[in-house]
């Protein structure tokens, strides 16, 4: 899982049906001091996101957990909506 | 998923019995202003995307999970026509 924050929206009317209804957020991977680090993704959303809040996110086949898993092609999703910038300390 | 435009087609008369009447695409990946990054992949088309479209990409085995792709030898599937890309300027991403 990455940590990434929610920094836009994608709308894509035509879609493959099994991903009718779900949200699409792009998100920028961040570092452990919360910078930047990597290319933004396309994640579907499965925690409530909105821009601008730190999610983490899932990669791989995990991602289509929170859904039907064997019908949604996702390979990266937003799972969690952490609860503030101030509530991720790294040592 | 990754943002993508259509760059190209690919015809093979000769494949796997589970990719037949697929659709095949070469796709660059792009970055969030609509430039073009480096390298191709080829992926199934899913939903009847057109040339030079932004297309949202799935890769590795989710790709497979789309609907008319049970059990077919496929790493990368489009799965969406992008319309509109907002990226929020007050969010640095940092």
């Amino acid at each position: 899982m990455q940590l990434a924050r929610v920094i836009g929206t994608v709308v894509a009317t035509m879609k493959n049906p099994s991903l009718e209804g779900r949200k699409l957020l792009v998100v920028q991977s961040l570092n452990k001091d919360l910078k930047p680090q990597g290319k933004p993704l396309v994640a579907v959303d499965a925690a409530g996101a909105g821009v601008g809040e730190l999610v983490f996110w899932c990669r791989g086949k995990e991602a289509s957990f929170p859904f039907k898993r064997e019908d949604t092609p996702t390979d990266c999703t937003i799972i969690g909506i952490v609860d503030s910038d101030k509530h991720v300390t790294s040592m | 998923m990754i943002i993508a435009r259509i760059v190209g087609t690919v015809v093979a008369s000769q494949k796997d019995p589970r990719l037949e009447g697929k659709k095949l695409l070469i796709v660059r990946p792009v970055n969030l202003d609509g430039t073009d990054t480096t390298g191709y992949v080829v992926a199934v088309d899913t939903v009847g995307a057109g040339f030079h479209e932004r297309v949202l990409v799935v890769a590795g085995s989710s790709a497979r999970l789309a609907q008319n792709m049970k059990d077919a030898p496929v790493d990368a599937a489009v799965v969406g026509v992008i319309d509109t890309v907002d990226i929020s300027p007050e969010v640095d991403g940092g």
